[in-house]
């Protein structure tokens, strides 16, 4: 029996709304950003109706809704077509199917709490649990784009090797947890129900994660291209965040004296909220990809084996 | 179709059926609590007293910022001027507007009758008329929107229900009431997010808001000895003790420094 190849449109479907969700992930930062979570008081509907004015407040809440309706959609395609694709492939590979219906839970949840958000007057609880669902959602839609894509089917014939301790398993499950857990002190943060100190403490240690992690990268396994380039990446995305993150902070006290939000804080703090998701799937993708390609030393017999099978 | 797929499509309908049960904007309402104390005596007005007095500001108030309005049209075009900041706004001779004055006492053995006529507070020129108001628990109080633009009146309080209602252009003012006192509550709109207004509520009628001359006067007050207690939304609160004697009539100025920004 022949294993079908993979669908190359479900991947390009993938990404493609991995790209919707990290716009969804802005158009919700700007409605925080610019103070407008409430200024559609009713949910589902805004202002009774599908077409609100589009004036202030309300471009920026209704336009967040309008984009999520539209990945929600794009989730349920995603979900059916992986169920219909996945289900012809062995049985070992049929955990992907599961994994979109999981990011259309995860979609319909977010939703639901977008809605409670909005019914329960921004509670800090409320909208930090929104805004961490948020980038659960965008990391395991982007992690559906690479489980389907040709890379993740070709790298089926070689283990790498790595003898070191702590093992670069390890160190990037501890790096995707320590992110994690940092935007959660971000995003409580920003919806006031935590203050700057744990944040400031969250960053210290996930950059100095980063920084273990891409190191062990680069020495590790200076040869393989795509640890390679995840090493840069890391160090590029913490270094940009770092700035934002001051920058977001600096741009939040100077615009407190103004009536309004202004262009400059708004953007600094969009900016830092989504490159901290980007910050997160970069880190759960490298973790993956790690996983496709190292095998920890003590299931080792030589510097490199053949896999056992392509479908594990 | 296998039975997994069959599973798969209930679980979406049934999501999206959750999806669609939404809800309104705001809280259910509460039981209100007694507009006013109307158990115990009316006040005699015979050997009642007034305290009067004015608010002052010292130092130099802080400069007044533009507000942008270039992001909706329907305000914007309502000025011929720009508008500015109302968070401090000094009045006549070194006086200072919009502060909230009030008695603090023991009235629990007076009744006050129910106030029922409307205060208003009108969204003109994307701006709130009055910028701070106060009234009684239980007193009507009407939102209208003057303006050719959607706004949503939010008010935030800590001790009262909270409550976002949306106000089309010539809709009917929303009349909505306060349960408890607070001293103040903010209002928002989130559409316009200059706009802001306070309103102070109080179980006695004992209350005023400072004008153009920052004065006020408080009429009715039984004899006894009260705080007065001034509150300004970029100042604070500041106190002071005055006794009233049988028709008696007392002056009280209270100063608030323009370099203390206090936050109570």
């Amino acid at each position: 029996m022949t294993t079908p190849r993979p669908n190359r449109n479900v991947h390009r479907f993938a990404v493609f709304t991995a790209a919707c969700t990290f716009l969804l992930l802005v158009a919700g930062a700007l409605v925080t950003s610019n103070d407008a979570g409430l200024s559609v008081p009713d949910w589902p509907l805004s202002y009774g109706s599908l077409t609100p004015p589009m004036v202030g407040g309300i471009f920026y809440e209704h336009g967040h809704r309008m984009i999520a309706s539209f990945v929600g959609l794009l989730s349920i395609v995603l979900a059916v077509w992986l169920w219909r694709v996945e289900s012809r492939r062995p049985p070992t590979k049929r955990w992907l199917r599961w994994l979109g219906v999981a990011a259309l839970g995860a979609i319909i949840a977010q939703g639901l709490l977008g809605g409670l958000t909005v019914l329960f007057f921004l509670r800090p609880s409320v909208s930090s649990a929104h805004a961490i669902l948020a980038q659960l959602f965008f990391a395991t839609v982007a992690s559906i784009a690479l489980f389907t894509s040709a890379w993740w089917e070709q790298k089926t014939g070689l283990w790498l090797r790595d003898f070191r301790s702590p093992s670069i398993h390890t160190l990037v499950l501890i790096t995707v947890a320590a992110v994690f857990v940092q935007l959660i002190l971000g995003a409580a943060l920003r919806h006031k129900a935590f203050g700057i100190i744990p944040h400031l403490a969250g960053a210290v240690v996930v950059t100095g994660l980063i920084f273990l992690v891409a190191g062990a990268l680069r020495r590790r396994f200076p040869g393989v291209p795509e640890l390679r380039l995840a090493a840069r990446g890391l160090h590029s995305l913490i270094g940009l965040q770092l700035l934002l993150g001051a920058a977001a902070w600096w741009s939040r006290s100077y615009a407190s004296s103004f009536p309004q939000p202004i262009a400059v804080m708004v953007a600094l703090t969009v900016a830092h909220v989504v490159m901290g998701a980007l910050v997160l799937v970069s880190s759960v993708l490298v973790a993956l990809v790690c996983y496709r390609l190292v095998r920890p030393a003590g299931a080792l017999l030589g510097s490199v084996e053949p896999r056992p099978s392509a479908a594990d | 179709m296998n039975k997994s797929l069959w599973y798969f499509a209930a679980a979406v309908t049934l999501a999206a059926a959750m999806m669609s049960c939404g809800g309104k904007g705001s809280q259910p309402s509460e039981t209100a609590a007694p507009a006013a104390n109307t158990a115990g005596k009316p006040v005699d007005s015979a050997t009642a007293g007034t305290v009067t007095g004015s608010i002052k500001l010292d130092g130099t108030p802080p400069k007044p910022r533009n507000i942008n309005m270039a992001a909706e049209p329907n305000c914007a075009k309502a000025h011929t001027t720009p508008v500015q900041t109302e968070d401090v706004v000094p009045g006549d001779g070194g006086t200072l507007q919009n502060v909230i004055v009030y008695l603090k006492g023991d009235f629990s053995q007076y009744s006050f009758p129910p106030a029922t006529s409307p205060v208003t507070i009108d969204q003109k020129g994307c701006q709130y008329h009055p910028h701070v108001l106060a009234l009684e628990t239980g007193e009507p109080l009407s939102v209208v929107n003057s303006d050719q633009t959607t706004h949503n009146i939010h008010p935030v309080p800590k001790d009262n229900r909270e409550w976002n209602e949306s106000q089309p252009p010539g809709a009917q003012p929303i009349m909505q009431t306060f349960a408890r006192p607070e001293v103040a509550i903010p209002v928002k709109c989130n559409v316009h997010p200059w706009m802001k207004a306070y309103i102070g509520v109080f179980n006695n009628p004992y209350f005023e808001v400072t004008g153009k001359d920052g004065s006020f006067t408080i009429k009715n007050v039984p004899p006894g000895t009260y705080t007065v207690t001034a509150w300004h939304e970029a100042y604070g609160t500041s106190d002071q003790m005055v006794t009233i004697g049988p028709s008696e009539s007392k002056s009280v100025t209270i100063t608030f420094k323009a370099t203390s920004a206090a936050s109570d």
